[in-house]
This record gives structure tokens, C-alpha cells and sequence, in this order.
């Protein structure tokens, strides 16, 4: 049945939505470069970047002509298929989960058609996330693994442990969610926390699920491989990190894949915790304006949120220092997979007490 | 055993963390509290080539040569700052005013060659305090980069101060 719905302006449709969809995080990955230089150039009482165009503006643009035109280098010894794989592979990785997300609800023009703003409505959205994020660890292992440096090697094996020991606790948070929403699909997800209150409570995960958010969100800071978890590209000790061999675009790519992946993961908590596109007052709102306006309008709340996510993510890169090896796998091991097992086990309860 | 020479040690806490720092978030706050405050705070950076931070009052810089009322060289090449000077970066030569030259040098012997050697030179000012007709000055200025050493010598015509 599924199958017969294709057609061929369906895959064109699909098509060129997913082409903004990519431009779109490209676009905004590129401009979180320049906010990450300008927040902490704020932080630390410096004026960041200034000279390219008003506010420094055009500084993403000379950054990538900086790294096109360098040498590009490839080490004698490495495995040069592996080596050229690693930084593709984080590309490709950080912009395929972008595909689930619903970024708006349907857009209903006024001769009655609609077009869905979501690549794939599949009923395991959060599954295919966590697949897809699960595969990232794959681009820095195998660039590591291919440079043949023992300092990339070390920090690939940490890149690896780090993403393993999170990824539970990112899972068993998650359960507890799934466990209260009953779906799996991001787009039933979303639109369960439709508006801001429900009559009752809050409707947004976040009320619901405060310590799964919490642990959440610290996972994806690791996750992320980001300040207060960076220890994959630890200065101090591994010098550049599995990237120390990399040089012109392919480090531009290592580089850049870390930002689609902050623009997407800060996408995916709104989504999931802040209530995606929803916000207090759509409905009132949706009756005043004309139907496709409002989508676009659900768009950009969805964007905001996750804008306010990635300057999240960047007050506390430039607020605190790294963890150690073993504070990180104590906090992972000993601390978060417990709290999130507790957590599941209160849900579970509370679940149970209101179905009675 | 220990001693202090002052009081300003402070003892590394090895205390073990307690319940509160082990949650690291109330740390993690009042970390953030501190950095968004900075996002207030005057900036300690200038846009450099557009505004000039001010020198102090003080400031030794480039050295100049003065000319008097009638745009007459001062400088009689005494010898004087360049015996006074404890990095040995001034040399000159001196030379007899020709008939028709009193419009140039005020007094009879003038300095044909003049150098200071600004890689050499450590803005002390003694040349300035030793110069008996105030014919030397340093400036607020500082010497701009160059490419070779040779540039750093500055000759008496980048040295003199232009005609009023």
C-alpha cells in the first residue's frame, strides 16, 4: 500500500525539500562558526571577528577560502581510502538524521493540497536518530585509525569509549520518554506537546521529563565531542586530536561536521524536550494568518529554539574547563546510566499510577 | 616542615567533594553566571588601526630633531647625546656652515650625518636631557616595522622635523 502512494512529484517534492533542509544546516553550521568566535570573543572581553564585512559577517566565507586554498596533505603511511572516508563520512553522518525531523507541521495551501515538512515520517524516528548519531563516532575513529599517528589513534580510542559509555544513558533517557509518549515517531512526539498547556499541566517534554532532559542534554554534550567532553581533540595532551594529520578541506569537513551535528542535535533536543515547533498561543495564532504563513512561522520557532540550544552549547564551552579521563567515565558509568535507570523505573511507576 | 616568606600562599584544598560539588551543576551555574556577566562588561580590546589607545604623557618615543622659529637646524653636532647615550645607537658627523647657509643651520658647525640606530636605541631620553640646544626631542610616536635592519637607521631626514 505504501508503496503505490510514490509518485513521481512525491520524490521531486521530497527531493528538493531535503536540498533546503541541507542548505538550511549548512547555512546555519556555517554561521555558528562565526557565533562561537564572537561569543567568546564577548566572554573574554574581546571584540572577535571584525574585519570581514559589517560585524565580521563575511568571516565564514574567508575561513572557507582559507581552508580551500591550503595544502592538502596526505601521509605516506596512512590507509589513504580510510583517510579521505573519515571526514566524508562525519559530513554525510552529521546531516542524515536531519531527515526525521518534522519542521513544521504540514504546509495546507488554499486549493487543498499539503506538503509535509518532514523528509520521512518513519514510525521509529528516534531510532533511526540514534543510529544515525551512533554512526558519527565512526568518521573520527576511522580518520584516527587511517592517519597511522599514535596521538590520533589514542584520541580515536577515546572518541570511541566516550560516544559508547554516553550512548546508553542518552538510550535509557530516552526510554523513559518513549515510555510516556508511546511512540516512536518524532512527528507523534511533537505533536503531543502541541501549544504550552495542556488544561492540566505543561505540555512539553521538558516539564514532564526534567531529569531525562538533564541527562539528555549532558549526553549530547558528549555526544558532541564538545567542551566539557572534547577529550577526543584535547590539546594539552594529543595535540590536534584524531584530526592532527588533516589539513585543507578535509579538516574543514572534520570541523564543520561538528557544528551540522550542534545545529542537529540542538534541533532534535527542542524537538523532543522543548516541544519542536509548537509554542504558546498556535492556535489563536493559526486562525489569524493564512495557512502557509503559519508554517513558516512554526519554522522559525523551531529554529530559534535551536539556535538558543547552540548558544547553549557555546556559553558552556567557554564557561568551563575540560573533564578529566576518568571524572568523564565515572560521571558516564556511575552517575548518569543510574540516574537514568531511576528514572525510568519513577516513570514507569507514575505510568502505572494514573492508568489504574 | 614549612615556612612562609609571605602570606600571600594559599593551600591547595584536598578536602574529598562533597554531595554538592559532585553534581557539578550548582559549579556549572555559578561558572555561567560569571561569563554571561562578561557579556556587559566594557570590552578591553580597540579596533586598533581606527582608534589609537592613548600614549601617557611620558612616553618616550621616536626621537625628532628641532628646528628653531626661522626653520633653522638647532642641532650644532656637539656630541653630546651621543655621549650620553648608554646604547651607543647615535652617530654623526659634523661640518662647517658655508657662506649663504645661515638660513639652514643656525649656528656655525652643523651635523652633516646624523643617525640613531632604533633597533639599538632604548627611548631613554638622555640624549633629550643631554642636548645643550634643544635640538633633540623624542616624540609620542614609535618606530612602524620594517622588512631589514637597515631600515631601523634613522637619517637626519627622517629624523628632522618638518618645515613649519
Amino acid at each position: 500500500m505504501f508503496l503505490l502512494a510514490i509518485t513521481v512529484s512525491f520524490i521531486i517534492q521530497k527531493i528538493i525539500l531535503a536540498a533546503i533542509i541541507i542548505g538550511g544546516s549548512l547555512g546555519i553550521a556555517l554561521y555558528a562558526t562565526w557565533a562561537e568566535r564572537k561569543v567568546s570573543a564577548v566572554m573574554q572581553d574581546r571584540r572577535g571577528p571584525t574585519r570581514a564585512g559589517p560585524f565580521g559577517l563575511l568571516q565564514p566565507l574567508a575561513d572557507g577560502v582559507k581552508m580551500f586554498m591550503k595544502e592538502e596533505i596526505i601521509p605516506m603511511f596512512s590507509n589513504k581510502f580510510l583517510f579521505v572516508l573519515g571526514p566524508s563520512l562525519a559530513m554525510v553522518v552529521a546531516l542524515m538524521s536531519s531527515a526525521v525531523i518534522p519542521w513544521g507541521p504540514d504546509m495546507k495551501f488554499a486549493d487543498g493540497t499539503s506538503f509535509s515538512l518532514q523528509v520521512a515520517d518513519i514510525n521509529i524516528g528516534m531510532l533511526y536518530v540514534f543510529g544515525v548519531v551512533s554512526l558519527g563516532v565512526y568518521g573520527v575513529m576511522l580518520g584516527a585509525w587511517a592517519s597511522n599517528n599514535k596521538f590520533s589513534l589514542l584520541s580515536g580510542l577515546r572518541a570511541a569509549a566516550q560516544a559508547i559509555s554516553y550512548e546508553l544513558a542518552l538510550g535509557l533517557s530516552m526510554i523513559s520518554l518513549v515510555m510516556m509518549t508511546g511512540s516512536l515517531s518524532l512527528n507523534d512526539i511533537v505533536s503531543q506537546q502541541h501549544g504550552f498547556w495542556d488544561g492540566n499541566w505543561f505540555s512539553w517534554n521538558v516539564f514532564k521529563q526534567p531529569l531525562a532532559f538533564l541527562i539528555f542534554l549532558v549526553c549530547s554534550f558528549a555526544e558532541l565531542n564538545r567542551a566539557p567532553f572534547d577529550l577526543a581533540e584535547c590539546e594539552s595532551e594529543l595535540i590536534g586530536g584524531y584530526h592532527t594529520e588533516y589539513s585543507s578541506l578535509k579538516l574543514g569537513f572534520y570541523l564543520f561536521a561538528e557544528y551540522i551535528s550542534m545545529f542537529i542535535t540542538s534541533v532534535i533536543i527542542s524537538t523532543l524536550f522543548f516541544g519542536g515547533y509548537n509554542f504558546p498561543g498556535m492556535d489563536a495564532l493559526a486562525n489569524m494568518v493564512p495557512a502557509p504563513l503559519f508554517s513558516i512561522i512554526c519554522i522559525l520557532v523551531l529554529l530559534a529554539k535551536a539556535i538558543g540550544f547552540i548558544l547553549f552549547f557555546m556559553f558552556i564551552r567557554w564557561t568551563i574547563p575540560r573533564f578529566r579521563y576518568d571524572q568523564l567515565m565515572n560521571l558516564g558509568w556511575k552517575s548518569l546510566i543510574p540516574l537514568a535507570l531511576i528514572n525510568m523505573l519513577i516513570t514507569g511507576a507514575v505510568i502505572l499510577y494514573f492508568n489504574k | 616542615m614549612s615556612f612562609t616568606i609571605s602570606d600571600k600562599s594559599k593551600l591547595v584544598d584536598r578536602r574529598p567533594m562533597t554531595f554538592k560539588d559532585k553534581i557539578y551543576l550548582p559549579a556549572i551555574l555559578g561558572g555561567l553566571k560569571v561569563t554571561l556577566g562578561h557579556i556587559f562588561k566594557k570590552k578591553a580590546t580597540i579596533n586598533y588601526p581606527e582608534v589609537k589607545r592613548e600614549f601617557s604623557s611620558t612616553f618616550r618615543g621616536l626621537h625628532i630633531l628641532n628646528k628653531d622659529e626661522e626653520n633653522r637646524e638647532r642641532c650644532t653636532a656637539c656630541g653630546l647625546c651621543a655621549l650620553s647615550c648608554p646604547a651607543e645607537a647615535i652617530t654623526m658627523e659634523s661640518a662647517e656652515r658655508k657662506p649663504g647657509e645661515e638660513h639652514l643651520y643656525r649656528e656655525e658647525k652643523y651635523a652633516a650625518k646624523y643617525e640613531i640606530n632604533m633597533l639599538r636605541c632604548i627611548f631613554c631620553g638622555l640624549c633629550e636631557e643631554a642636548c645643550p640646544k634643544d635640538a633633540i626631542y623624542l616624540t609620542q610616536t614609535f618606530a612602524p616595522a620594517n622588512y631589514d635592519r637597515k631600515g631601523f637607521i634613522y637619517k637626519k631626514e627622517d629624523l628632522l622635523i618638518p618645515n613649519k
